[in-house]
C-alpha cells in the first residue's frame, strides 16, 4: 500500500485501506446497510410509541367502556380484534395497553441498568474489598431465578404496577452489574488506558475520560435489548395477577383475563400476546441494529 | 534432519513434465473491487516459487483461489488453473474438498489458530488420511509418525499425542506442515509460514521447506519478506496492486530489479544499511517553502556527541551503585533490574534478570531479542508501568521508578511511548484530532480559555506536520487509517508533551517493509530535530542495526551482549548473538 497517500490523497476512501490490510474486500469493512428487518422494527417501534403517547390517534374509543350485548365478539370490521367478556373492544385495549407495558418495560430497565451500573462500577473501581463484597452479593442474587426474585419482592411490597416495575428492575440488575463490571475490568487493562497513564493523566481523569465512557457506551445496546425482556417479565407478573390489576388495559393482565375463555374466545389472549411478542422482538431487533453500528463506529 | 527418506514420495520421475501448477490470467474480484488482475504462474515439481508483495497486493487471495478458497462473494475468473495437469477451474465445493489435501496442501501463518486446541496433533494430521484414503487406524498412525519424522519433530511418538497448545511455535508450524504433507500432495502452498516465528525458528522452518522442495514437492511460498524467500525460492514473483510486476530468479530480482516498485521494496529493507541512511524515497513535497527551510535543518543538524552508552548485565562489580549520583548526561538509566512473574502451578519466570543499561542524551539504545526474552518487560520497567522486584530506573539523573505515581505523574511528560499495537493504544471513541488534543492538553494542563484552545489547535497541527500527516486526517478515526498512518499518529501523540526520551516497543513490527522504512526515517529525523533519546525495542536485528548507536542483546531475561552497534553486528562476542545473526535472512 502506498504510504505516499498520506500526503497525496488523504481525503476520501475511508476504511478502504484498512480492508486492504486485512486482505478483505472493502465492502466488508463498510458500515452495515439498513436492512428490511430493521426497517420493519423501526416502523413497529414508531407505531408502539404513537400508541403509548397518543392512543386516541389509533383507537379513539374508551378502553374501559363495556357493552355487555356484544360480549365475546369474534374479530370483525367493527371490532378488529374482537371483544372480551364485558364487550370491551380488544383493539382499543391493546393500543391503550401499549403505554402501560412500555412504561413498565422502560422504567424497569432503567432501574435495572442504574442499579447495575452503580454496583458494577463500584466493584470495578473501588478496590478489591468492594469488588469481593459486590461479587458475593451478586452471586447470592444470581442463585435465585430472576422472576422468583421479582415474586419475592412483590410478596413483601404487595402487587401493583409500581411494584412490578421495581421488582423487574431489581431482578435484572445483577446481570447488568456483572456485564458492566466485566467491561470495566477489560477497559481498565486495555492498552489505551496504559497509554493515558504514560502520558501522565491522573487516575480520576483516566476514569472519567477513558474508562467510564468506554464502559457505559454498550449500555445503550444492553438497555434496548433489556426493554424487550422487561416487558415480557412485567407481562408475566401481571398474568400472575401480581402486576397491573384488571380491568386495567395492560397486556399481561389482558392475557390472564382471556385465559379462562381460551377455548371459546382465542382472540382475548391472542392479540395481547401478539403485541407482547412484537414489542419484545422489535426491541431486540433495534438493540441488535444499534450494536452492529456501534461495532463499526 | 536425516529422516528425509522416511517418506516415500510420488515424484513424477522424468517422462511426465506436467507442471505441478499452471495458472493463466487469473483475476479475482470482490464486488466492484478487483484485487487480482491477470496473474499467470507456472510451477514445476520440485521447484519453489515465491510470491512476494506487501499487504493488499493480492498475494494471499491468489494463493487461496488456487485452493478454491477465495472466499464468499469472490468472483474468480481465469483462462486456466490446473493442478498437476488437471484443470480445476470452476470445480464445485465437493469436488474441491476431494482435492484439497490430496492434490494441494496449505500451510498458514498462524499455526496456533490453524490447529484445533482440543485435539492431539496426531488426530489433526490423521484427519486428511481418514477422509481421503482407505487406510486403517494402524496404517494411519504409522503414516502420521512418518510425516512427523519427516518434518523433523524430535521424538514423534511423544509429540503425536500432544495438543497444539503444548508445542512451541516452531513445533506447531512443523506439525502444520506435517498435516499438509500427510497425503503427499504434489503442491504445497505456504502462506507466510514463518512470519509469526522467531528468527532462529524461522531459519529452521525454512530449512525444512527447502528439504521438502528437494524431495520433489512443488512449493508456492507467499511472503511479504524478500529476504526470507530469497533463501529457498528458485523463482520470485513480485506482486503489486494485484499484478505480478516482476519475475525472475532471486539473483535477478534482488540483484537487478527492473520494476521501480521492486526497487523501492528492496531499498526499504533496513538490514546492513548504516545509521541515518534514508530507507524510503523522500516524501512528496507537501511542505510550504518556509517549512522546507525547516526540513532542511533536520538534515544539517549533527548528532550530539555524547559518551557511549553503557549496558551491562550480571556483573555486579561493574554495575554502578544505585546510591551514587549519576551523571546528568544520562537520559535514562536502569540499575540492577529484576522482575519475576508467577505463572500457574507455582512456576516462576524470571522475565528480567539483573539488567543494567545507561542511555546518554540524544542517543539510541536498541534492545533486541526473541519473543519471551524480556524486552517488553524491560520497556515497561523503564516506563515505570511495572514495579521492579529490585533495582531502580533513573530519569535524567533523578529518581524515577522509586517515586510514588503521584509525583511521577508530573515528570511523565518527559517520556513518550510508541507501541507496536498502536490501534489498541487509542481510545476507540476518539478521532485523530481528539487523541492529539487530549495529549496536548495533558502536557499543558492549565486553562481552557480561547487563546489556550487556539494554541492547542496550532500545536496539534504542528505535530501532524512533524510526523508528515495531512490535516485532512484529523477527523478520521484511527480504524480508518492505514497502519503507517496510525503509527505516525501514535508518534505524534508521544511527541505532544515535548518529551526528551521516546521508548519505542516494536514500533514497526506490524508494518509493511516500505511503510516501516518511512517510519524509521521519520523517527531518525525527529531524533535529530528534537534531540530525542530513544530506547528502541525490536525482535528484528535489521531494524535494530539500522537505528541503534548501542545494542543490547537479550536472551532469557538477561542482557547477553552489549556494545556499539557496529561492533556487536560485525564481531558478535556471545554465541547467542552469533546464532541470532546467522539466522537472519539476508538479501542474496
Amino acid at each position: 500500500m502506498s504510504e505516499l497517500e498520506i500526503t497525496a490523497s488523504a481525503a476520501g476512501r475511508p476504511g478502504a485501506q484498512d480492508a486492504e490490510q486485512s486482505g478483505r474486500p472493502a465492502e466488508a469493512a463498510r458500515r452495515p446497510r439498513i436492512n428490511a428487518v430493521e426497517i420493519a422494527a423501526g416502523l413497529l417501534a414508531l407505531l408502539l410509541l404513537t400508541a403509548a403517547i397518543a392512543p386516541q390517534l389509533l383507537a379513539p374509543g374508551d378502553p374501559l367502556a363495556i357493552d355487555p350485548l356484544s360480549a365475546f365478539g369474534a374479530p370483525s370490521w367493527t371490532h378488529w380484534f374482537g371483544t372480551d367478556e364485558s364487550g370491551r373492544d380488544i383493539y382499543t385495549r391493546v393500543i391503550d395497553g401499549a403505554r402501560d407495558s412500555l412504561v413498565i418495560g422502560v422504567s424497569a430497565t432503567l432501574i435495572g441498568l442504574g442499579l447495575g451500573a452503580v454496583l458494577g462500577t463500584a466493584a470495578g473501581t473501588l478496590g478489591a474489598a468492594v469488588d469481593f463484597t459486590v461479587n458475593r452479593f451478586l452471586e447470592v442474587l444470581f442463585a435465585f431465578p430472576g422472576l422468583l426474585l421479582a415474586l419475592l419482592f412483590i410478596l413483601v411490597f404487595g402487587p401493583g404496577a409500581g411494584s412490578a416495575i421495581v421488582a423487574v428492575g431489581l431482578s435484572t440488575a445483577p446481570g447488568y452489574a456483572r456485564i458492566i463490571r466485566a467491561q470495566l475490568v477489560r477497559v481498565r487493562s486495555s492498552a489505551f488506558v496504559e497509554a493515558a497513564t504514560v502520558q501522565g493523566l491522573s487516575r480520576a481523569r483516566i476514569l472519567g475520560r477513558h474508562i467510564l465512557p468506554n464502559t457505559l457506551a454498550p449500555l445503550l445496546v444492553l438497555g434496548t435489548l433489556g426493554v424487550g425482556q422487561a416487558i415480557v417479565w412485567a407481562a408475566a407478573l401481571s398474568y400472575l395477577g401480581l402486576g397491573a390489576q384488571p380491568p386495567a388495559a395492560e397486556w399481561g393482565a389482558m392475557l390472564a383475563a382471556g385465559r379462562t375463555y381460551i377455548t371459546s374466545a382465542w382472540w382475548m389472549s391472542f392479540f395481547p400476546g401478539l403485541f407482547i411478542v412484537l414489542t419484545a422482538v422489535c426491541a431486540t431487533a433495534l438493540g441488535r441494529a444499534i450494536e452492529r453500528r456501534m461495532r463499526h463506529a | 534432519m536425516s529422516a528425509a527418506d522416511a517418506v516415500p514420495l510420488a515424484v513424477p520421475m522424468s517422462g511426465r513434465p506436467a507442471p505441478a501448477l499452471r495458472v493463466r490470467n487469473l483475476s479475482v474480484g470482490f464486488g466492484s473491487q478487483t484485487v487480482v488482475r491477470g496473474v499467470s504462474l507456472e510451477l514445476a515439481p520440485g521447484e519453489c516459487l515465491a510470491i512476494v508483495g506487501e499487504s493488499g497486493s493480492g498475494k494471499s487471495v491468489t494463493a487461496r483461489s488456487l485452493l478454491g478458497l477465495a472466499g464468499a462473494g469472490a468472483q474468480v475468473s481465469a483462462d486456466e488453473i490446473s493442478l498437476a495437469g488437471e484443470s480445476v477451474l470452476g470445480l464445485n465445493e465437493s469436488a474441491w474438498r476431494r482435492r484439497r489435501g490430496r492434490d494441494v496442501g496449505l500451510v498458514l501463518q498462524d499455526a496456533l489458530a490453524s490447529l484445533d486446541p482440543l485435539r492431539p496433533i496426531a488426530r489433526e494430521i490423521g484427519d486428511s488420511l481418514r477422509l481421503h484414503t482407505k487406510l486403517d487406524g494402524a496404517a494411519r498412525s504409522r503414516r502420521v509418525l512418518e510425516v512427523l519424522t519427516a518434518v523433523g519433530l524430535p521424538d514423534p511418538e511423544l509429540y503425536a499425542g500432544r495438543l497444539s497448545g503444548e508445542l512451541s511455535g516452531g513445533q506447531r508450524q512443523r506439525a502444520l506442515i506435517a498435516a499438509a504433507l500427510a497425503l503427499d500432495p504434489p503442491l504445497l502452498i505456504a502462506d507466510e509460514p514463518t512470519t509469526a516465528l522467531d528468527v532462529t525458528v524461522q531459519a529452521q522452518v525454512l530449512d525444512l521447506l527447502e528439504e521438502i522442495r528437494d524431495r520433489g514437492t512443488a512449493i508456492l511460498l507467499i511472503s511479504h519478506d524478500l529476504a526470507v524467500v530469497s533463501r529457498i525460492a528458485n523463482r520470485i514473483a513480485v506482486m503489486h496492486d494485484g499484478r505480478i510486476i516482476e519475475t525472475g530468479t532471486p539473483n535477478e530480482v534482488l540483484g537487478r530489479p527492473t520494476h521501480p516498485e521492486t526497487r523501492r521494496m528492496l531499498a526499504a529493507v533496513p538490514v546492513d544499511k548504516p545509521r541515518g541512511t534514508r530507507l524510503a524515497p523522500a516524501p512528496e513535497p507537501l511542505l510550504t517553502p518556509e517549512q522546507t527551510a525547516g526540513a532542511g535543518r533536520l538534515r544539517v543538524a549533527e548528532r550530539p556527541s555524547a559518551p557511549a552508552t553503557e549496558v551491562t548485565s550480571g556483573s555486579p562489580g561493574a554495575a554502578p551503585d544505585a546510591r551514587t549520583p549519576s551523571s546528568p548526561d544520562l537520559a535514562l538509566e536502569g540499575i540492577g533490574l529484576n522482575k519475576t512473574f508467577r505463572g500457574p502451578h507455582g512456576t516462576v519466570q524470571h522475565a528480567v534478570d539483573d539488567v543494567n543499561f545507561s542511555l546518554p542524551r540524544g542517543r539510541t539504545l536498541g534492545i533486541v531479542g526473541e519473543s519471551g526474552s524480556g524486552k517488553t518487560t524491560t520497556a515497561r520497567l523503564a516506563l515505570a508501568l511495572t514495579p521492579a522486584d529490585s533495582g531502580v530506573v533513573r530519569l535524567l539523573g533523578e529518581p524515577w521508578s522509586v517515586l510514588p505515581e503521584k509525583q511521577r505523574r508530573a515528570r511523565r511528560r518527559l517520556v513518550g511511548a510508541v507501541y507496536q499495537d498502536v490501534l489498541a493504544s487509542f481510545d476507540p471513541r476518539l478521532s485523530v484530532r481528539e487523541i492529539l488534543r487530549h495529549a496536548v492538553a495533558v502536557a499543558a494542563p492549565d486553562g481552557r480559555d480561547g487563546a489556550n484552545r487556539r494554541a492547542g489547535e496550532a500545536r496539534v497541527g504542528a505535530l501532524l506536520d512533524d510526523v508528515g500527516l495531512s490535516a485532512a486526517l484529523l477527523d478520521r478515526r484511527p480504524t480508518d487509517l492505514s497502519g503507517g498512518q496510525r503509527q505516525r499518529v501514535g508518534i505524534a501523540r508521544a511527541l505532544a508533551s515535548r518529551p526528551q526520551i521516546l521508548i519505542c516497543d516494536e514500533p514497526v513490527s506490524a508494518l509493511d517493509v516500505s511503510v516501516q522504512a518511512q517510519v524509521l526515517d521519520l523517527l531518525d529525523e525527529l531524533q535529530r530535530e528534537l534531540a530525542l533519546t530513544l530506547l528502541f525495542i525490536s525482535h528484528d536485528l535489521g531494524v535494530i542495526q539500522h537505528v541503534s548507536d548501542q545494542v543490547a542483546v537479550m536472551h532469557a531475561g538477561r542482557i547477553v551482549e552489549t556494545g556499539p552497534a557496529e561492533q556487536v553486528f560485525a564481531q558478535p562476542a556471545h554465541p547467542y548473538t552469533e546464532a541470532l545473526l546467522a539466522a537472519v535472512p539476508r538479501l542474496v
